[in-house]
């Protein structure tokens, strides 16, 4: 309920209510950003963007639509998909590669020591390849069931099935934490 | 509608990285109003996608003060109803660029239409112009074969005097001895009437009177020039043309004598 009264405020440019959703949802957003553009200092940037379009189209969400969050995710991830488009990473290609979570998987422990400093490693450490692998494609690139479909080659009908039990996986392993 | 099934079908997790259709976002929400179940493992789903991405980068976001002071620089300088106003602008600008490319590249097709009819027309044209000279040049070069046969050194002409059947008749012989031909001039003879045909005669005067066919006129109706070359291998004194039934007869209706004349002996 709360969450809805402060959008509500949002879309009225409430400011407070706007800090409060940017406090809940940033670092969530840069986290998605940076699955598809994998540079950190251009993730920020492309993240202070995507909160500053939506508060500038903030009547354009409508929650019989769907999720808040869900709203902020589509906008940041067609922001992240356009910045790996554009000419700066023309010659780039591995960056069209939805290879974040499977290259995580693939590191050894000591690896990841630096880089991983809010064990993403330990969240999907159970996964299997084949779940990681919907799992990006479906929340951080957008592909829709037969997209996704097409492109891991399995039938339409089981992207639905597999994508949950992926995701039960996770929220297994956050509750053992 | 059984919560459970619809729960366990995954169309929830879907519906969280909002990949679904307008019409199945709309479906999904009234259940989630409906049912408190779907609500909160929709929550509990969108948690799990939270907590991933949040772990997803080593950086954190700038603070939300930097995002204020871009949004307050941005309306000082009153960028966003410029740029509305410019994208109006500039959206009907580009359909009017299109539409009159449209209007021109239809002009275009259809002066190149007009274009290619016209050089239809004007080829044909040339190619009977073409034909004519070519006709013209073949009769050219016709005449002329025919003037310097004639005017030949050798050649002696025979003019043949109209007789009593048509004595307005007249006609003449252009005979080369050495390659033995004759040329008959029937430009004054009337033209014969069907089922008729001149015939060509040498004629020996001594010492009796023998005629010898030379030759038929048969193409007398088609020879716009009346001109006709024949052999002659006889020594002539004299030549006739008499009028003879078509295909031409074994000695001269005297009758039917048109013209008549003898070689001057010299």
């Amino acid at each position: 309920m709360a969450l809805d009264i402060l959008v509500e405020n949002f879309q009225k440019k409430d400011a407070s209510a706007f800090e409060q959703l940017y406090k809940m949802y940033s670092e969530n957003i840069l986290g998605v950003i940076n699955t598809i553009v994998k540079n950190e200092g251009r993730s920020q940037e492309i993240c202070q963007d995507v909160f500053i379009k939506i508060w500038n189209s903030s009547d354009s969400y409508n929650a019989s639509k769907g999720r808040f969050f869900t709203w902020i995710l589509n906008i940041a991830r067609n922001a992240a998909i356009d910045e790996i488009r554009s000419k700066s990473h023309k010659n780039d290609k591995k960056n069209f590669s939805a290879d974040y979570f499977v290259g995580m998987l693939q590191q050894s422990d000591e690896d990841n020591i630096d880089v991983d400093s809010k064990g993403l490693k330990n969240l999907i450490r159970n996964l299997k390849e084949k779940c990681v692998q919907i799992i990006e494609l479906i929340y951080f690139r957008g592909y829709t069931q037969k997209e996704a479909a097409e492109e891991l080659d399995i039938p339409v009908g089981t992207v639905k099935t597999r994508n949950r039990n992926c995701i039960s996986q996770i929220r297994v392993q956050m509750k053992t934490k | 509608m059984d919560v459970n099934d619809y729960i366990a079908s995954g169309i929830l997790e879907l519906y969280v990285a909002g990949v679904l259709s307008e019409k199945e976002n709309l479906e999904v929400n009234g259940y989630a109003n409906q049912f408190p179940e779907i609500k909160e493992e929709i929550i509990a789903i969108e948690a799990s996608i939270l907590e991933l991405s949040r772990r997803s980068t080593n950086a954190e976001p700038y603070p939300f003060s930097k995002l204020m002071d871009t949004l307050s620089d941005q309306k000082e300088i009153k960028v966003l109803p410029l740029k509305e106003k410019q994208t109006e602008w500039t959206k009907y600008l580009g359909w009017a660029a299109s539409l009159l490319f449209a209007l021109g590249l239809f002009w275009t097709y259809n002066q190149n239409e007009a274009l290619k009819s016209e050089l239809e027309v004007v080829s044909k044209q040339n190619s009977l112009l073409e034909e004519q000279i070519a006709d013209s040049d073949t009769s050219l070069e016709k005449t002329r074969t025919l003037l310097n046969t004639i005017r030949e050194k050798d050649v002696s002409v025979i003019d043949l005097a109209g007789q009593d059947v048509s004595p307005e008749s007249y006609a003449k012989v252009y005979w080369n001895r050495a390659q033995e031909t004759v040329f008959i001039d029937a430009k004054g003879l009337p033209r014969p009437p069907d089922g008729f045909v001149y015939q060509v005669w040498s004629l020996k005067l001594s010492p009796t009177l023998t005629p010898t066919s030379i030759g038929l006129l048969d193409t007398f109706e088609e020879d716009e020039n009346k001109i006709f070359k024949l052999t002659n291998s006889n020594s002539s004194e004299g030549f006739g043309i008499t009028l003879e039934p078509s295909g031409g007869s074994d000695s001269p209706n005297l009758e039917q004598l048109f013209t008549l004349g003898v070689v001057s002996n010299s």
